[in-house]
């Protein structure tokens, strides 16, 4: 896909100026561009490189040990379903098996075409809800076989949108502070990065 | 049944729509707690939270004021890490905090910054909690916008930022020095303590303080109201209150927040206004009283106060507040299968016996429910769960069978508490539930289906 428009990366620049060392963007960097495509391609992770001054190997390294992450394109819509104790108890296992039933993909898989992505996932912090799934980590609670077929039709129909926004979205809101508000004080006395060979030290 | 009538801390406005907002957070005593506090010195408002002996919520129960007094004196800058990386099986608490009183967690951390001398404090929230995130930024903005957050606070002269910042799913990130690395831009992988102590080498090896959501949405309450208001709450060693999830085989799951110490988990598991008994009136099984990690607890333990100085010594621990019930039709290989799975499954494979024993302990168990087991497997397990954490393994004792509790923590041949963590639901169902691994064993032959996908293996993937 695509290197940051020039409009994520003046959002890129505004993040990273919020850190006492530029790397530490590097997560939220990732976020925004599978934001912007779904997905993180090797040429927006070769631009965030640029942007902090990491090799593509740091950048890659970073990338990879985080399941949310997806380095190839997933559906429009990834469906999570927890089987983790709480929700193991309640029957978590059995909607995640009736979720690859209905849209004849096994865990991990994406349907023909290109709309859902189902994943056995583990524990989503809503084990008093159990069993629960999230959809593009919006939650859905106490989730019975026939709920699921009814959300599944409504997201496939796009009467959802408001409530489930694309694939990579997740807070719509973005940090802003006033002008003058910003107290910048975080790198104050802070010695250079010496541990990363591309970084800033 | 001891219902007491202790003041709801840190979820007291759960009950208004909307509780996230400025506006009802001011209307409700909002920001009061920050002007207290920068009414004294920082040394005045540690001492407070030091007299509230104010336990860390994250799991380790660690003395809150207690951790600030460890960074070394005279070096700056120093930074404030709020964990907010939930992810515990079973343990739903800061995730509702989050998003239903955001404006308790900032003034929390105002009043901890102020205390420790911070240069710039970041809320770490979990990367799946989508609206979590979008109620901290909220907040944030307005807090910001009407001085609150940022530079002069409130006219005193003291100045902090505060940088939501959020992750992309890993549960060893929880643990802090992995936090740190996660936040530094890396790998979450734990670093070794010594010498790698957050108070003395933390984030970019400068002094840093980790704090959990909870522990820190109890500060604007503590200086509201002294930090001998709270430590009136509870027993002598278990001050307060705290917010337990209840989930599982009851009939009313939740989220409540209890008095400690002198609630116990009867209370908590069978009160009408808590989780209201066992689902149809069924038998109790077992129960984890402190999330996956924590070993499990049985009938005989249901008069235990929640005070981790009387659940460690029974073999658990009180954990992250997360109680999962487990009645009588629960298969324990099955329950103990889907806590395996979650440990391979998060082993960040920085150490080698956990990350070779967690992905063998998942195969042997997952081959036993599939009927291949063999006779040999349940020693198997043991022996593995043995060399990740060599010696006796904390658990429960067993009255009819004569055996005595071993205490919590246990030992570790790894950097942090991951892989031994693996062994708590093995152990704990072996030792009371053997009769079902021999029953797998000695049915081989009828499989039983596992949903969900083998493991690839490879780092949190």
């Amino acid at each position: 896909m695509a290197r940051l428009t020039p409009d994520n990366v003046a959002r890129a620049q505004e993040i990273i100026g919020r850190y006492p060392r530029p790397r530490s963007a590097l997560i939220p960097l990732l976020h925004l561009a599978q934001e912007q495509d779904g997905w993180v391609s090797p040429e927006a992770m070769g631009h965030i490189g640029e942007l902090l001054g990491l090799t593509a190997a740091e950048v890659l390294g970073t990338c990879s040990f985080y399941e949310m992450f997806k380095r190839e394109p997933v559906g429009r819509y990834v469906v999570n379903v927890c089987t983790s104790i709480s929700c193991h108890l309640l029957g978590g296992d059995e909607l995640l098996h009736h979720v690859e039933e209905r849209l004849g993909v096994r865990s991990g898989g994406t349907t023909p075409d290109g709309r859902f992505t189902v994943n056995h996932v583990e524990c989503i912090a809503a084990c008093t809800e159990a069993p629960c799934l999230q959809v593009n980590y919006r939650y859905f609670h106490k989730v019975t076989p026939d709920a699921v077929d009814a959300l599944l039709d409504d997201l496939a129909a796009g009467r959802r949108d408001d409530e489930v926004p694309p694939h990579g979205t997740l807070t719509r809101v973005r940090q802003q502070v006033p002008a003058g508000r910003w107290a910048g004080r975080g790198a104050e006395g802070l010695p250079p990065d010496r541990t990363s060979l591309g970084g800033d030290g | 049944m001891a219902v007491t009538d202790a003041p709801r801390i840190v979820t007291a406005r759960f009950e208004y729509d909307d509780s996230h907002t400025l506006s009802r957070y001011l209307a409700t005593g909002g920001y009061e707690g920050l002007r207290a506090a920068l009414a004294k010195t920082p040394e005045e408002v540690t001492d407070e939270v030091k007299a509230a002996n104010l336990l860390g919520r994250g799991g380790a129960g660690f003395p809150a004021g207690v951790k600030w007094g460890f960074c070394p004196p005279g070096v700056f800058p120093r930074y404030l890490v709020i964990n907010g990386d939930e992810s515990e099986p079973g343990t739903y608490k800061d995730r509702l905090l989050m998003e239903r009183d955001p404006h308790q967690l900032i003034e929390g951390v105002l009043i901890a910054s102020y205390a420790i001398g911070v240069a710039q404090a970041f809320i770490y929230v979990r990367g799946e909690m989508a609206l979590a995130q979008e109620r901290l930024v909220a907040a944030l903005n307005e807090a910001y916008e009407a001085g609150w957050v940022g530079r002069d606070i409130d006219g005193s002269g003291f100045s902090v930022d505060v940088l939501l910042h959020w992750g992309a799913g890993a549960y060893i990130v929880g643990e802090e020095t992995a936090l740190i690395e996660s936040l530094e831009g890396r790998r979450g992988f734990p670093r070794l303590k010594p010498p790698f102590f957050p108070a003395a080498k933390g984030l970019y090896l400068q002094p840093t303080v980790v704090n959990n959501v909870e522990t820190i949405s109890n500060l604007p309450w503590i200086l509201r109201n002294g930090g001998a208001a709270f430590d009136a709450l509870g027993t002598e060693r278990a001050s307060g209150t705290r917010m337990f999830a209840v989930s599982g085989h009851v009939k009313r799951p939740g989220v409540y927040e209890v008095e400690l110490g002198v609630t116990t988990f009867r209370d908590i598991i069978y009160a009408p206004v808590y989780a209201g008994g066992i689902r149809d009136d069924n038998a109790l099984k077992a129960f984890i009283p402190g999330g996956a990690s924590a070993p499990w607890f049985f009938e005989e333990h249901l008069d235990l106060p929640l005070d981790q100085t009387a659940v460690g010594p029974a073999g658990s621990m009180l954990g992250s507040g997360a109680i999962v019930v487990m009645d009588e039709t629960t298969d324990a290989v099955r329950a103990a299968f889907s806590l395996v799975r979650f440990f391979s499954h998060e082993s960040c494979g920085k150490c080698t016996p956990c990350r070779e024993g967690t992905g063998w302990l998942e195969k042997i168990v997952r081959r036993v429910l599939a009927g291949s087991g063999r006779p040999t497997d349940i020693d198997l397990i043991l022996d593995v769960v043995d060399n990740i954490s060599p010696g006796p393994y904390p658990r429960a004792g067993t009255g009819s069978l004569g055996a005595e509790p071993v205490p919590f923590p246990p030992r570790q041949t790894t950097i942090c508490p991951l892989g031994p963590s693996v062994g708590a639901p093995l152990v704990s169902a072996i030792h009371r539930f053997r009769d079902e691994f021999e029953a797998y064993i000695e049915r081989a032959g009828t499989p039983v289906t596992i949903a969900g996908p083998a493991p690839v293996g490879g780092a949190a993937s």
